[in-house]
């Protein structure tokens, strides 16, 4: 047996994800008595900041929340602005903004995958201690994510921060060259990612807890447009996210988390997979029908294969649509909407989730409310749940205090947290 | 020659500056694997431990005691103190809430006090000594190259 079950556990400075945070935990005779992620990212009130704005500088500004995820926040931004002033873009614009939505995913799995998570699987702290036939997954990895980052470029015109996407439309578009050597560099990862799809299938790490998991679903896996699902049967539109989350204060940390009808919930590409896994290209089923039987699947780790796998998904997704567009690309002018006093919601998947947006705007495209709600956010209370439970688990399994401390990092890891998004936004109302 | 011992560090701000830095590895990793060690980079390795290093590439602005305090161990321990972006140059746009007017500040007043975060967000030649500055949001990354290159010379 375990010869201490009651101690505490201190991770400081977590390694290898977005942001900084700490974590306590206080075990007492073999059960968890609290387990808190004390997330200490400094706030940047970025929806305070936003609120006095005009419309148009709303993209570029909530971009800057996170490097990371740049293209999600100034995608759903946008959706939210143009659903408050009523405007439909062109079929051209929706599919670049795909592509984009795409190609940020790609680049943000892959540095996940590749660099935060396979060190761990592999036994070493980093990969820059990775030595011999370990190193070629290094090589893997930049290809992949250089294919992303690539996408992005031509798409947006940066990987981070993209300037050419706008409310109404795009400033810059790819030219058939571009997108020819953007198909040439997706075609040549899918090998790539298959190799690692079947590395992270066999990586046997398990830990089960039945729960609920959300996200935005529609019939061809994009992550911009759809209706809400839940697997606990919940289906809703976009515009009514805000009846079923509820914020939750969390002294000990400057980010505030989320419920779902009052509990905690998963938000990812685990939750994706899960609930929409037949919508996934039909190059991507094909090629991965095998490991896709895995899925619905309650073990978090596999949030690690579902983004793999999302990300072949990605590359056959995006290969499809640049052929479809490489010999029609128009240079379309921005759609102007009419301004007016209006409210919009924005809804989209970003790499680690659902991210909601609703701004107000008042009779002068100012903006006067701005109230965000962000993956990581959705999930700190079922990650601290998971830890809790996934300590005992492991306390009964006769694990070290050393290889405990191991084995939450990897959980932690395996959620993808981004915490420099999670604490970058609005006011709190402090009880 | 001995390979040049380099640091990474994030104070507040989006950490865009070290994903472009994260991009260009893309094609340079060989490259400049061969000529730098990499001691410090939380994103990509568990090391709190900061010493003797030749440079120290430091992203984002100053927003608590606790970051100065680290701010000044870094200078301490290292050659040359490299501002990456414009968070660390000018304090952009972190520092945004230097300007909000008396409403906003007042809103915001009371989770600054909670969190223990400074009145403003400054850049970080504010506290100590910076060697070169590469501005941008994110940070330019065609000049982020020549300047790591030079560096690695």
């Amino acid at each position: 047996m375990h010869s201490d079950k009651d101690f505490d556990l201190n991770l400081k400075n977590i390694s290898k994800i977005e942001g900084h945070t700490h974590l306590d935990i206080k075990v007492k005779n073999g059960k968890t008595e609290y387990c808190k992620l004390k997330i200490s990212e400094n706030k940047r009130f970025f929806t305070q900041a936003v609120t006095g704005l005009d419309y148009k500088l709303v993209p570029t500004t909530m971009s800057r929340i996170c490097g990371t995820c740049s293209s999600a926040h100034a995608l759903c931004s946008i959706e939210a602005i143009e659903k408050a002033l009523k405007l439909e873009v062109s079929d051209q614009t929706f599919q670049l903004r795909k592509l984009l939505a795409n190609a940020g995913h790609l680049r943000d799995h892959a540095m996940h995958l590749y660099f935060f998570v396979l060190p761990d699987t592999i036994g070493k702290d980093s990969v820059l201690d990775f030595k011999g036939k370990e190193k070629q997954w290094i090589h893997d990895g930049l290809h992949v994510k250089e294919a992303g980052n690539f996408l992005s470029t031509i798409i947006g015109g940066r990987a981070v921060h993209p300037p050419n996407v706008s409310v109404g439309g795009f400033t810059k578009f790819p030219t058939r060259q571009e997108i020819e050597e953007s198909v040439k560099q997706l075609e040549e990862c899918r090998d790539n990612i298959l190799k690692l799809i079947d590395f992270l299938y066999n990586d046997k790490t398990s830990f089960k807890r039945k729960t609920n998991y959300v996200a935005l679903i529609n019939n061809d896996y994009n992550f911009l447009k759809g209706y809400i699902k839940t697997a606990f049967g919940t289906s809703i539109f976009e515009e009514q996210y805000e009846e079923h989350l509820k914020r939750v204060v969390l002294p000990y940390s400057t980010a505030t988390a989320f419920k779902w009808e009052s509990k905690e919930y998963m938000v990812g590409a685990l939750a994706r997979v899960n609930l929409n896994k037949n919508n996934l290209h039909t190059d991507t089923i094909k090629d991965t029908f095998r490991y896709l039987k895995k899925f619905p699947s309650d073990c978090v780790f596999d949030n690690n294969l579902a983004q793999a796998i999302e990300m072949l998904h990605e590359v056959d997704s995006s290969i499809e649509i640049l052929r479809e567009i490489q010999n029609d690309i128009k240079q379309e002018a921005l759609i102007i909407p009419k301004i007016e006093r209006a409210t919009g919601m924005g809804v989209v998947e970003a790499p680690r989730g659902t991210l909601y947006y609703n701004l107000n705007l008042n009779n002068k495209g100012i903006v006067t409310y701005a109230n965000l709600c962000i993956p990581t956010q959705q999930n700190i209370i079922h990650l601290e749940k998971d830890i809790a439970a996934y300590v005992e688990q492991l306390l009964q399994q006769n694990k070290s205090k050393q290889q405990i401390s191991f084995e939450i990092e990897k959980m932690i890891r395996a959620y993808d947290p981004c915490m420099s998004c999670a604490t970058h936004f609005l006011r709190i109302n402090w009880v | 020659m001995a390979k040049l011992k380099t640091g990474f560090f994030s104070f507040t701000c989006c950490e865009g500056c070290i994903v472009v830095f994260l991009e260009i590895l893309n094609k340079k990793y060989e490259e400049y694997m061969e000529k730098m060690k990499i001691e410090n980079f939380r994103q990509l390795k568990t090391n709190e431990k900061i010493k003797n290093l030749d440079i120290a590439f430091v992203e984002g602005a100053i927003s608590t005691e606790s970051e100065i305090k680290k701010l000044k161990e870094i200078r301490k321990n290292t050659k040359k103190l490299i501002a990456l972006g414009s968070g660390a140059c000018n304090g952009y746009p972190s520092n945004q809430r230097n300007k909000f007017d008396m409403e906003k500040k007042k809103k915001i007043k009371p989770l600054i006090e909670k969190f223990h975060q400074n009145k403003t967000i400054e850049p970080l030649n504010k506290f100590v000594k910076v060697d070169d500055n590469i501005n941008g949001c994110p940070v330019d990354e065609k000049l982020l190259m020549e300047k790591i290159e030079r560096y690695l010379r």
